[in-house]
């Protein structure tokens, strides 16, 4: 009886992706498509606009940027609207962290009032738009405790996302193992050591992504405080079009800044990862 | 009343989760200075018993005092005791976002109040106790599991501690490393510290204990000097028990 050749298979080649497939993925034959893809969809819209007669005016749209006149340089109205957007969010932001990790520290408390205030403040602002929340700020308790359109955009943005916000905090702290608590309790740190040393310091990078995304999502609903015409971006779209009547070139205007402000914090924080990323 | 020899005194604890009767009318005695290794089958309480002596968890009914603190829920005294009571854990549970000298020093900083210099002191004569003065700056993550449960040890020493909880220190550790960790115990126990040892290492036990105990099912079963416990047992499960982790 003799042994059975075994195939040699030291190397040979792993079997290859469809012929199709392969084709379809290479580098040049992928950028030429997405090429043509968005080639069709610019021209498209070219196409549309044309059709209805729409009378372009790109050259008009810098000096609503910036200028320069006879008194110098002149920062524009979009960027000084863009100005205003970045303010009004950081502001909120900063507010919404802070209601956040009290609303989540009250949940994680064990008491059981904590549990029922944080899960009730939860459910209330999670169930009502965030444009009915801006109205009940300023119609109903702007004029009870006399808030500006201002201070009532920003805690109507801060108390939104403090709900959202409470959440993800809740989620990174929960992520650190609780060992880490018995070995903070059994060398004798009071609570708020163990959350200012050693909880917090590690949650951080569970935070981190979420919370990006969170700050993206608070620049962008942030727009919806030009319907009581606070000047910030969106409000500053929507004075230059009734100025001017350039309605598709303002707004592709708006929109790109916008994107070009979240991919730029998207960036921002990534590095940041980096940074907090500790092996466990 | 306090008697100035004992140090931990258990009488007639009971402790349940839900339904689950983990500890049942749990007696014992520690004196200042004295090894103790308790032994037994997994779930047989002894970590539960261990973890109530610094409060981690708590007993639901009977009397515990700890170096004269009595221990229950809600005592205004627990942290003051937990800084004398060292606890050392099976996952060694060290802080992973400081370096090695900020896992010593944080608890001598924060909770005992001392300068970074003082702290740093302590903590470079206890990384020496323990064999490991020159991985000070590294990451937890970048050492072995042998010399992070060795600065575990250190840092619970470095608290000034009292009394040391060992929790199946060596469980998850590489067989390669348990001696590493099992020689800093047994040269801690030469400098007189009251000690209390949940481990299976037999060989260990024998070298140190002054006191052998057995749990099963949430009783002790058996409390004897090491000599009486390995030759002679009086519980016939206790003798079941030893034939089966010594007999290979």
């Amino acid at each position: 009886m003799t042994a059975r050749a075994e195939p040699d298979l030291k190397g040979q080649p792993l079997p290859r992706p469809p012929a199709f497939q392969r084709v379809l993925n290479s580098v040049p034959v992928a950028v030429g498509l997405y090429a043509v893809v968005m080639a069709l969809i610019v021209y498209g819209s070219y196409v549309g606009a044309q059709n209805m007669g729409y009378n372009w005016q790109w050259y008009r749209v810098p000096q609503f940027i910036y200028s320069r006149t006879a008194d110098g340089f002149q920062w524009g109205e979009i960027a000084l609207g863009l100005v205003e957007t970045v303010r009004i969010s950081l502001l909120s932001f900063s507010l919404a962290t802070l209601l956040g990790l009290l609303v989540a520290l009250l949940r994680l408390s064990g008491l059981v009032v904590g549990t029922a205030v944080a899960v009730g403040f939860l459910e209330l602002i999670r169930n009502i738009p965030l444009l009915v929340l801006l109205y009940l700020f300023y119609y109903v308790l702007g004029p009870i405790f006399g808030m500006d359109r201002y201070t009532a955009s920003v805690l109507t943005l801060a108390v939104f996302h403090s709900a959202l916000i409470s959440e993800i905090l809740r989620a990174g702290i929960n992520a650190v193992a609780t060992g880490q608590w018995e070995a903070a309790k059994s060398i004798g740190m009071t609570p708020y050591q163990t959350y200012r040393y050693i909880i917090l310091p590690q949650s951080v990078r569970f935070m981190l992504p979420p919370m990006t995304g969170e700050m993206v999502h608070l620049i962008k609903s942030s727009a919806i405080v030009s319907v009581i015409a606070v000047a910030e971006l969106t409000t500053v779209g929507r004075n230059i079009i009734s100025d001017t009547y350039m309605s598709f070139e303002i707004w592709f205007t708006i929109a790109a800044v916008y994107m070009a402000l979240t991919l730029l914090l998207s960036i921002g924080v990534s590095y940041l990862e980096r940074r907090y990323a500790v092996d466990q | 009343m306090t008697r100035p020899d004992v140090m931990i005194e258990a009488q007639n604890l009971d402790k349940f989760y839900g339904p689950f009767h983990a500890l049942k009318d749990v007696s014992i005695t520690v004196g200042r200075g004295e090894k103790m290794v308790i032994c037994g089958p997994s779930g047989s309480g002894k970590s539960t018993l261990i973890r109530c002596f610094n409060g981690l968890e708590w007993h639901n009914s009977g009397r515990l005092t700890v170096d004269g603190i009595e221990v229950f829920e809600g005592a205004a005294e627990i942290r003051t005791l937990r800084q004398e009571v060292g606890m050392v854990f099976q996952q060694f549970n060290l802080f992973p976002h400081l370096t090695v000298l900020e896992n010593l020093t944080i608890g001598p900083m924060k909770v005992r109040g001392l300068t970074r210099a003082q702290a740093e002191e302590t903590a470079r004569t206890y990384l020496d106790r323990v064999h490991i003065p020159e991985q000070a700056n590294k990451y937890p993550a970048q050492l072995s599991g042998g010399q992070q449960q060795r600065v575990a040890i250190a840092r619970s020493l470095c608290m000034e501690t009292r009394v040391m909880l060992f929790d199946e220190p060596t469980s998850a550790l590489d067989p390669e490393m348990i001696n590493e960790v099992l020689d800093v115990m047994v040269e801690l126990a030469g400098t007189g510290m009251t000690m209390v040892v949940v481990t299976h290492e037999m060989g260990f036990a024998r070298k140190v204990a002054d006191t052998m105990v057995f749990m099963e099912a949430g009783r002790i079963v058996e409390v004897s000097p090491p000599d009486t416990f390995f030759t002679n047992p009086s519980s016939e499960r206790c003798r079941l028990f030893l034939d089966q982790i010594l007999d290979h």
